[in-house]
């Protein structure tokens, strides 16, 4: 015991001192006119969201805000830790794209009880009070990327489809949108297996579909990874392009390449890089002005990039 | 009678593994075609040679969680040599030097440094991640020479070339194994480390070599997944391990060492390929492919067990 007290001594003056901080250490606000945002997106080592914060950086910089990212490695206790933090360190404005929608709930909680208005990108929450969500409407998504193949082929003709990840909600939006477009068409959808999202999968899945699979005149893959694979197993097959349509999502450098080389029809395109600058602007402008977004909800419309449409892209 | 089960525990999978194929070959026509048995062996190649390497490991009585991670450094490290026009055999040495180096790296701390492998592997699983990711900055590296891609599609008698690899690796393992010094000391330090190491064997660099060929042989899985997929990306082999580890162990292997073959492994891994394949050539929905693949692998070495028992 008594070797323990130096130590408790030690700790509360560590904790007095912790208290004490914080409040010393507080950049001086000036009315609000050079506000701070903290961004909490849920990885800064994947390409997506390295693009969204890029974009958001950029903006940042165009409306004249300061902005702090941190990286919270897809883990959401972390997450929820780097929510904390922006609170303690005074942040006027939160951007977040939360790992789960309801493990971050208490974290959208404690910033409203902070009364630190919280714009969520990409993803959404379950509870809390958010100010707006700018995100992609993935089932619109997949109804475009129907849309596209039932009038490429003229209405008529088979369907291979590849699914994202079991249980993931992209998966079950982009599948959903899609088949519910195909539905109204006499097309038939003649194979749907998941791919998990990832290149290696989509060759061998296309592989075995392969196998059985000879006629069919369109391959839709729920993202760009997938259809990259399933095209490389497509060539070995020595299907050449053109053969059939054949159609990605989410407009990645690596398919916009293969789209440049002929050897991809179109892809996807969300605008990520948009729905990150609409979520920033909106969130200045309610620190700047106190104008409140016209809609709780703003959906960027998705289109399609074929060769035609390169320049539209947003990764080109 | 103790040989004939000892004989029947080691190849009882085969029964398991033969059930599997004769219910595929009724329920889907297109599953006995020699053209699809080879699309099945090609698929299974990547995860077969590491799960040779992995056989050495699980025997020594260790585990190396780190295979999908150095598959995806390895793939990337490879891919970038490829593009910046390097040679092909200087690419494919420096690929298998780089999987032994991270291997012996693997061993050197478990056995100096005593540690559990689980432990130290774990580790090296989110470091090898991170180089990799680091290596590439996250973006794919996609687009190799003819020569390269024949590693993953070229064909040698109409037999692809990742098929002769995985038969060639697993012939030469199975002989290291049964007719070296070092194969037996494999398999007496995973029964007994501590006997093994009182019968004055030197047990560390034994130990120490088994994380180096599984190392190599992750390497080369890099080499044909890449060469195959025409592309290598820092996210690759993400849960590779434990498909790897479930080929050994479903192929006979015991997880706490000492006992098992690299013929039963291979015969693992084929089967989880088979499945896999078999799934999509019956169109089962999504959502219970999951369940339908967990449950024929329990019930393959469940049909092992019985048969192991049955003769005690």
């Amino acid at each position: 015991m008594i070797r323990l007290r130096p130590t408790c001594c030690t700790l509360a003056a560590l904790i007095a001192a912790l208290a004490v901080l914080p409040a010393g250490c507080q950049p001086q606000k000036e009315k609000n006119d050079r506000p701070m945002i903290g961004l909490a997106v849920p990885s800064l080592t994947h390409p997506f969201f390295i693009h969204l914060k890029n974009n958001v950086m950029d903006e940042a910089g165009k409306l004249g805000v300061e902005v702090v990212a941190a990286d919270a490695e897809d883990v959401a206790a972390r997450q929820m830790s780097i929510v904390e933090d922006f609170i303690a360190r005074g942040v006027d404005g939160v951007l977040i794209s939360p790992i789960g929608a309801d493990a971050l709930v208490p974290a959208i909680e404690a910033l409203n009880q902070a009364g630190i208005p919280v714009a969520t990108l990409d993803r959404k929450v379950s509870g809390g009070e958010v100010l707006v969500h700018v995100g992609a409407d993935n089932v619109e998504g997949g109804r475009v990327a129907a849309r596209y193949i039932i009038e490429r082929l003229g209405g008529k003709g088979n369907i291979l489809q590849l699914e994202g990840t079991p249980g993931a909600s992209p998966a079950i939006d982009r599948k959903k949108g899609f088949e519910e477009e195909i539905a109204k068409t006499p097309m038939k959808i003649v194979a749907s297996q998941p791919a998990d999202f990832m290149r290696a999968k989509g060759q061998s899945v296309m592989e075995n579909l392969l196998q059985v699979h000879e006629d069919f005149q369109a391959v839709y893959a729920a993202n760009d990874e997938m259809m990259l694979g399933a095209l490389e197993a497509m060539q070995a097959k020595k299907i050449e392009p053109g053969r059939v349509v054949t159609l990605g999502y989410d407009a990645i450098p690596d398919a916009l390449r293969y789209l440049k080389e002929g050897r991809l029809d179109a892809t996807i395109e969300q605008f990520p890089g948009k729905q990150a600058r609409t979520a920033l602007q909106l969130l200045v402008a309610f620190l700047r002005d106190g104008k409140k977004p016209e809609k709780a909800e703003v959906y960027i419309q998705p289109v399609v990039i074929d060769s035609k449409h390169l320049d539209q892209a947003e990764q080109k | 009678m103790k040989q004939l089960q000892a004989i029947l525990r080691q190849y009882g999978i085969l029964l398991g593994f033969a059930a599997v194929i004769v219910a595929l070959s009724i329920l889907s026509p297109s599953f006995l075609t020699s053209r699809n048995l080879l699309n099945l062996v090609r698929q299974t190649s990547v995860h077969g040679i590491m799960a040779v390497g992995m056989t050495f490991v699980i025997l020594s009585g260790g585990i190396d969680l780190s295979v999908g991670s150095l598959l995806a450094l390895t793939g990337v490290f490879c891919a970038s040599l490829e593009r910046s026009g390097v040679p092909l055999p200087v690419v494919v040495t420096a690929t298998l030097l780089l999987g032994a180096a991270v291997g012996a790296a693997n061993g050197v701390v478990i056995t100096k440094g005593r540690v559990t492998p689980f432990v130290v592997t774990l580790g090296s699983m989110s470091m090898l991640r991170g180089f990799a990711h680091i290596y590439t900055d996250g973006q794919p590296i996609s687009g190799f020479s003819q020569a390269f891609r024949w590693i993953g599609s070229g064909e040698i008698l109409r037999i692809p070339v990742p098929v002769i690899l995985l038969l060639a690796v697993t012939g030469v393992a199975a002989f290291v194994l049964r007719r070296t010094v070092m194969g037996r000391y494999t398999y007496a330090i995973g029964s007994n480390a501590v006997a093994t190491r009182l019968a004055g064997v030197s047990v560390d660099p034994y130990q120490c070599a088994a994380y180096v060929i599984c190392g190599t042989t992750s390497a080369l899985g890099a080499l044909v997944l890449t060469s195959r997929l025409n592309a290598a990306e820092s996210v690759a082999g993400t849960g590779y391990e434990l498909d790897v580890i479930a080929s050994v162990v479903i192929g006979g292997t015991s997880l706490m060492g000492g006992r098992g073959s690299v013929w039963g492994t291979l015969i693992g891994a084929l089967l989880i390929g088979a499945i896999n394949n078999g799934m999509n050539l019956l169109m089962i929905p999504s959502y219970y492919q999951l369940v339908v693949k967990g449950a024929i692998i329990v019930a393959a070495v469940l049909v092992d067990r019985f048969r192991a028992s049955d003769l005690s």
